[in-house]
């Protein structure tokens, strides 16, 4: 009995403190957006709370287009990566050939390159099809960007459905549309469902891509931070309230969606 | 009206063939049961016949009509699986109703024919319940559920059973018979149950490695084995297997003599066969009886009292462990010695190739 209770509190401290050091940059973001820029360059606890420079964040950028830009591509990047990856996945999980394995591999070590390295010949892309700083270009990068590992995570569900429920299907007269949605797609719906998530919380904190091919209409929040930083020497306060303001919607987010993400992404263990 | 015709049938994954050429007629109506021993081939045939396999060669017709080439579902049949394989994600009633609501069957109609399915197998407790809350017994219900709806030509069965404890299978393989009997409609059902293939089956096919070892009715099959393969599968426990030597042909049978040096006849037709050539006997252990002047001795080793059977593991000449199965509590000790004889009928001699000598006459209950 004591000894479950001092195994529960060991476990209980490890737990807050690591929660604790994780939260802590952001807690201190947060903190810093609420001093004065003068405030900001101490690390004192006690200060005058001022909501000056979220003020003057408002005051010189349009906050919700930035928003809105994100939502748009974030959502529309995963949306596209999942249009592509269900069928791929699909296919691969239940019909898979010789070079199913060595496919899945090749499209992993895609993200092994650094996305510097196609920087140029993707610019140059894009300047001559015209989408610089439009969001179907970010959609399009983010939706590649993300398809690896969008169709690993539903290769990996899809592995989990027993093959003889898709054939009872198929006996029972239904095509391959009909095998997707009546079956595969409420099966594996928690699966589905933290794979989009995750996708849309790799799309919504992507910087690398969106600073080098977005510079105003199609700028996400990403730029929106980027755009406080150094130009004009070290505003600390200005930048954390951008930067807070920035995270706020997905780590809103991610909050009410936690429990179907963690549920998601331990689907196969706890099965 | 369903026949089925298997022309030639072969199925190759990549170089290694597991199919070898199967060639089969079943009649409409028919109770055809495929046996044979893990890896030989049946849930590959049966899911070639499904349409969930392609068919790497030869024709498969159904009332005439190849369908090589038509998906599972138009071929008209239905399916129920080992792992039943229900949705997890549909109560009782949708599992059953989903073949017909794919089919854009109008709601009401669909209903009433989930109720009758429900009605058959007893299920209409249990139609808003979903797969997880049922028992082994009530999911292998709904499986069969699922196929009865559709009304198929034929119904295919991948050992539905095996997944259930002895005695629900018992019970479950009397309904299937039952159904067989209402629905009057093809079956073809796999197994490694000697009991269900001997009780449910009209024909039975026996493979091996791909190929078709015997095709006939279980007492054929029982009575008068093709060869020392179906003849060792079919029967349980084993037939037993003793070398002898042929001594002289005569018009009663083939002489032969035991390792014992005891000679018995066999009506059996020796055409061509030489004094001196080696074949081998098969005696079923149900065959034997105490005899004290019986031609074969041996010492029994072990004696196992199943209560209305008892068997007897005897060493003899020839054959180490003889099983020989008598009806009854039999009082014979361990280490007696023990004669046996048989009835030269329910002998069967087999020549080195493992054919099976043909008898002099069918039994009486094989046509
Ligand atoms: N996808 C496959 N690729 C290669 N070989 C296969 C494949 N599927 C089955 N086989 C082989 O085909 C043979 C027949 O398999 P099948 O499942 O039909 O056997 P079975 O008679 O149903 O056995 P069991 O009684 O154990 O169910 C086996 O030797 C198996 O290894
Ligand atoms: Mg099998």
């Amino acid at each position: 009995m004591t000894d479950s209770l001092t195994k529960r509190l060991v476990i209980a401290i490890l737990g807050w403190t690591v929660a604790l050091l994780l939260f802590f940059p952001i807690f201190w973001m947060v903190l810093t957006s609420f001093k004065s820029e003068t405030d900001a360059i101490t690390a004192r606890l006690a200060f005058a709370p001022t909501l000056a420079a979220y003020g003057e964040v408002f005051a010189r950028a349009n906050y919700l287009a930035f928003a809105l830009n994100s939502v748009v591509i974030s959502v529309g990047g995963s949306v596209l990566a999942l249009a592509f990856a269900i069928p791929a996945a699909y296919s691969m999980a239940f019909h898979p050939t010789q070079r199913t394995r060595g496919t899945l591999l090749w499209m992993l070590s895609t993200k092994m390159l650094p996305p510097v390295g196609v920087l140029v010949p993707i610019y140059l892309l894009f300047r001559t099809t015209h989408l610089l700083d439009t969001r179907t270009g970010l959609i399009l990068i983010y939706a590649l960007m993300n398809l690896p590992i969008v169709v690993w995570m539903l290769f990996t569900f899809y592995k989990e459905v027993p093959h003889e429920i898709l054939e009872a299907g198929r006996m029972d007269g239904a095509n391959t549309w009909a095998e997707v949605w009546h079956l595969l797609m409420p099966l594996t719906l928690p699966g589905v469902a933290s794979t989009g998530l995750l996708s849309l919380i790799l799309c919504w904190n992507e910087a690398f891509w969106s600073l080098n091919l977005t510079s105003s209409s199609a700028a996400p929040l990403t730029t929106f931070i980027a755009s406080f930083s150094s130009p004009e020497g070290l505003f600390f306060a200005k930048l954390s309230a951008a930067s807070t303001m920035a995270v706020a919607p997905i780590l809103i987010f991610g909050w009410f969606s936690q429990k179907q993400l963690v549920q998601g992404l331990t689907f196969g263990a706890v099965k | 009206m369903a026949t089925l015709t298997l022309r030639n049938i072969k199925k190759a994954y990549g170089a290694a063939e597991v199919i070898k050429g199967i060639d089969l007629d079943i009649e409409d109506r028919e109770f055809v049961v495929f046996v044979g021993p893990s890896g030989c081939g049946k849930s590959t045939l049966l899911r070639m016949i499904a349409g969930l396999e392609p068919i790497t060669s030869g024709d498969l017709s159904i009332d005439g009509k190849r369908v090589n080439e038509v998906g599972p579902a138009d071929r008209g049949l239905a399916m129920v699986f080992q792992s039943y394989a229900l949705y997890p994600h549909m109560t009782v009633a949708q599992n059953m109703g989903f073949a017909l609501r794919l089919a854009k069957v109008p709601k009401a109609e669909r209903d009433a024919k989930v109720a009758e399915a429900a009605r058959i197998l007893q299920l209409g407790p249990y139609l808003e319940r979903r797969p997880k809350d049922l028992s082994g017994g009530q999911r292998q219900r709904v499986a069969i559920g699922r196929a009865i709806v559709r009304a198929p030509k034929v119904f295919l069965f991948d050992e539905p059973l095996s997944n259930l404890d002895a005695a629900l299978r018992g019970q479950t393989r009397i309904e299937i018979a039952k159904l067989h009997e209402e629905l009057a409609v093809t079956m073809i059902y796999v197994t490694h149950d000697q009991i269900e293939a001997m009780t449910l089956a009209d024909k039975i096919v026996v493979l091996q490695a791909g190929r078709i070892e015997q095709v006939g009715s279980p007492l054929e099959l029982y009575h008068h084995p093709a060869n020392i393969f179906v003849a060792g599968f079919i029967g349980s426990p084993r037939m037993n297997m003793l070398p002898v030597a042929v001594d002289g042909v005569s018009a009663a049978g083939v002489s032969v003599r035991l390792p014992s040096g005891v000679a018995l006849t066999i009506p059996c037709s020796g055409a061509g066969l030489s004094a001196g050539s080696a074949l081998t006997l098969g005696i079923r252990p149900e065959a034997l009886r105490p005899d004290e002047n019986g031609p074969i001795a041996g010492t029994v080793k072990l004696v196992e009292r199943l209560g209305g059977l008892t068997l007897l593991h005897v060493e003899t000449e020839g054959i180490e462990d003889m099983i020989v199965q008598l009806e009854g509590l039999s009082l014979v000790d361990l280490h007696q010695q023990v004669r046996f004889s048989a009835d030269g009928a329910a002998l069967h001699l087999f020549d080195q190739a493992g054919q099976a000598l043909p008898a002099l006459a069918r039994h009486s209950l094989v046509a």
